[in-house]
């Protein structure tokens, strides 16, 4: 059989799980991280990553809403996947998750935005004409107080929302890691790290994402990027990524330790067929380089141009590891025979449903969606809105 | 008054997360099948439609009604414990009427590979052959009777193999 080394049993040549199942876990990481960040600045008072805070929200609901996506695409039967809200299953780690994705899109991201967010809608839906007027009107929900007191209370509310958003997101991506580290059938996932190694990397990939698309929004409108913002992001950036790095490495050494049964598989398989991916890719590319550039700035004073390249390149690099580590995980679980004897190998297509292009096509989504959710709610409108206000 | 005021639009907020509910609810009670849940987590009026199913097996022993030769050589060969229909597919319609329905000539070279191409994933003592190497180019028949397929040593065939007719 072609692609097959050594003996595999016949139901595991072909891979069920594709690159969208890849994708899937990658994306919620990016809303889990970006919300984090956005709670550090709220829950946490750090008041240095301000200018990401509004930023990283509409980021995290843009991801947000992709997240599905994949899965659907991914189903036999998409058609019937709302009866997984319908007929949920107690036992099923997959249909209680179906309702943390509602809770954490309703209850948490869209309530936060919008609590923030009030001021200007009701500026906006007062100040805009025609259509958008409409529009805005609606997001009002029929209420335009924005009494001194109201805001106050906004306020407080918010931070209460975060407060409860945090378990939320680590629940969101917790989930992924769960399902997989809770397989007890492949020796690759089964492990209790799992969930814990995956919040980590999300929150490297996601504060990774927030950082580059802040970088090149505020380059687009032509404004100067926050220095002290970046700084303190990619400090925590820093911070984060060793955590994640060192618990994956412990994750790693106790594999090597332990050395069971599949163990002389497993490290077959990171020489050969994952090397790239991980060896290469997630590690020495993706890992160890933007932790030495990161430890440089750090240490280290570099000038501010050279700084805003090394964030750059190492927020790129962080989101190739992440995504890299998400593959491995995935398309790597799935290459080895439960026999431990052979290996099969995935053919990834091209423009089939589950191809690369559609996998490439969900993950510039949520840029669109992005888009979309910056012209609605602009991050930065709170001065044009009062010159204009005061103009009117 | 002037306290609710201001934490007003909240109770808006509140009011449409409610109204989602609510309607998540109401769509529920439509969608959702009445008989689910009868008797597990699945739809309980299922049984009855799949019983109500027409009946597509006849069963062994249906077929030794009519056809006991092949049913008395069958029970002495190796083939004693794989059952007529695994072999002739569904034939509930041609036990309860032969005249219905004929059943279709099976090709060996689809039917017995199936069960007996070697791979690596069957058991080790089952029996396998590599189909192209085993048969050189004749039908498995003309060597194995189907119905008792051992091969006897004296004559190098099965008993009354079935092509050698
Ligand atoms: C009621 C008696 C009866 C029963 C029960 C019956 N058959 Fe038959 N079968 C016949 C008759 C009569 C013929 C010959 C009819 C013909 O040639 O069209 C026949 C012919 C066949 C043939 C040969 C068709 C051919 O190409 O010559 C097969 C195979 C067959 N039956 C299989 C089965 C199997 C398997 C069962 C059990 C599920 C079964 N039969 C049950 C009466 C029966
Ligand atoms: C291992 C698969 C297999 C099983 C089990 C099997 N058959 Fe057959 N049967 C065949 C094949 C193959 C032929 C066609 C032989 C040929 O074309 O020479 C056949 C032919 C027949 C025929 C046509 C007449 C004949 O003797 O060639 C009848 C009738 C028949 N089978 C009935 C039965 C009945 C009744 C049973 C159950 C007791 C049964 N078969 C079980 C494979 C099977
Ligand atoms: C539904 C699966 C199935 C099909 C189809 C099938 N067989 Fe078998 N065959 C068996 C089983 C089960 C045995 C018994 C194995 C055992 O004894 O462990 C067997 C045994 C045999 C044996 C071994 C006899 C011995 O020496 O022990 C031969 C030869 C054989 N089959 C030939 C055939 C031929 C020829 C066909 C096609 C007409 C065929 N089989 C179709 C399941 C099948
Ligand atoms: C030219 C005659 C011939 C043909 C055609 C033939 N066989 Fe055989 N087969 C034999 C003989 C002889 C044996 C017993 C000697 C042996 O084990 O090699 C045998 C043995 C077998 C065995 C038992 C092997 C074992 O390990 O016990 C199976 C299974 C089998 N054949 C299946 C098939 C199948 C399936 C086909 C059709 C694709 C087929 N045969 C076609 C002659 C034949």
């Amino acid at each position: 059989m072609s692609g097959v080394e050594g003996y595999m049993y016949p139901n595991e040549v072909t891979l069920y799980w594709s690159v969208l199942i890849v994708l899937y876990p990658y994306i919620t990481g990016l809303v889990a991280g970006a919300f984090i960040l956005a709670s550090l600045e709220r829950v946490f008072r750090v008041d240095a990553v301000k200018p990401t805070y509004r930023l990283a929200l509409l980021t995290a609901l843009a991801f947000l809403l992709d997240a599905p996506l994949p899965l659907q695409l991914h189903l036999g039967h998409p058609e019937r996947s709302y009866e997984m809200y319908f007929t949920p299953h107690a036992t099923s780690a997959m249909a209680m998750f179906g309702y943390v994705y509602l809770w954490y899109l309703m209850a948490v991201l869209v309530f936060e935005i919008w609590l923030d967010y009030r001021r200007d809608i009701v500026l906006m839906s007062q100040q805009r004409k025609g259509l958008m007027r409409v529009v805005y009107k609606m997001m009002t929900l029929g209420s335009n107080n924005i009494s001194e007191r109201s805001l106050h209370i906004d306020e407080k509310v918010g931070w209460i929302v975060t407060l409860i958003g945090i378990p939320s997101a680590f629940l969101l991506h917790g989930y992924v890691g769960f399902i997989f580290g809770s397989l007890k059938s492949n020796p690759w996932w089964s492990s209790p790290l799992m969930p814990v190694v995956f919040i980590f990397s999300a929150m490297a990939s996601g504060i990774a994402a927030v950082m580059l698309i802040y970088m090149a929004v505020t380059k687009l409108r032509k404004e100067k990027i926050d220095m002290r913002c970046v700084d303190a992001v990619a400090m925590y950036m820093f911070y984060i990524f060793i955590l994640d790095f060192s618990l994956e490495m412990l994750d790693l050494v106790h594999r090597i330790y332990e050395a069971d049964e599949s163990f002389r598989s497993l490290d077959f398989m990171v020489h050969t067929k994952l090397y790239f991916s991980q060896i290469v890719l997630q590690i020495l590319i993706g890992t160890l380089i933007p932790l030495i550039l990161l430890f440089l700035t750090q240490v280290a004073t570099i000038g501010e141009r050279a700084r805003k390249r090394i964030y750059v390149v190492c927020s790129s690099l962080i989101l190739i590891s992440v995504l890299a580590m998400r593959w491995n995980v995935v398309i790597g679980g799935q290459l080895f025979s439960k026999s431990f004897l052979g290996y099969t190998t995935y053919k990834m297509a091209l423009v089939t449903r589950e191809g690369l292009l559609v996998a490439i096509g969900l993950t510039i989504l949520p840029l669109f969606f992005l888009w979309v959710l910056l012209k609605l709610l602009p991050p930065w409108p709170k001065k044009e809105l009062q010159e204009s206000a005061a103009g009117d | 008054m002037s306290g609710f005021k201001d934490v007003q639009h909240l109770f808006r907020f509140a009011g449409l997360f409610v109204a989602v509910i609510l309607a998540f609810l109401v769509v529920r009670s439509y969608v959702v099948p009445k008989s689910f849940g009868e008797y597990g987590h699945y739809r309980g009026a299922a049984i009855g439609e799949i019983a109500a199913h027409p009946i597509k097996f006849a069963g062994h022993q249906a077929c030794a009604s009519c056809h006991t030769d092949i049913v008395e050589t069958k029970a002495k060969g190796a083939h004693a414990h794989v059952n007529c229909e695994a072999c002739h597919g569904p034939l509930a319609t041609h036990a309860s009427d032969p005249s219905a329905m004929t059943p279709v000539k099976l090709d060996t070279l689809v039917l017995c590979v199936r069960c007996h191409a070697a791979s690596a994933a069957k058991p080790k003592g089952f029996p396998q052959v590599n189909p192209a190497e085993h048969m050189g180019g004749v039908p498995c028949q003309s060597c194995h009777n189907p119905h008792s397929p051992e091969i006897r040593p004296d004559t190098g065939k099965s008993l009354a193999a079935g092509g050698a007719r």
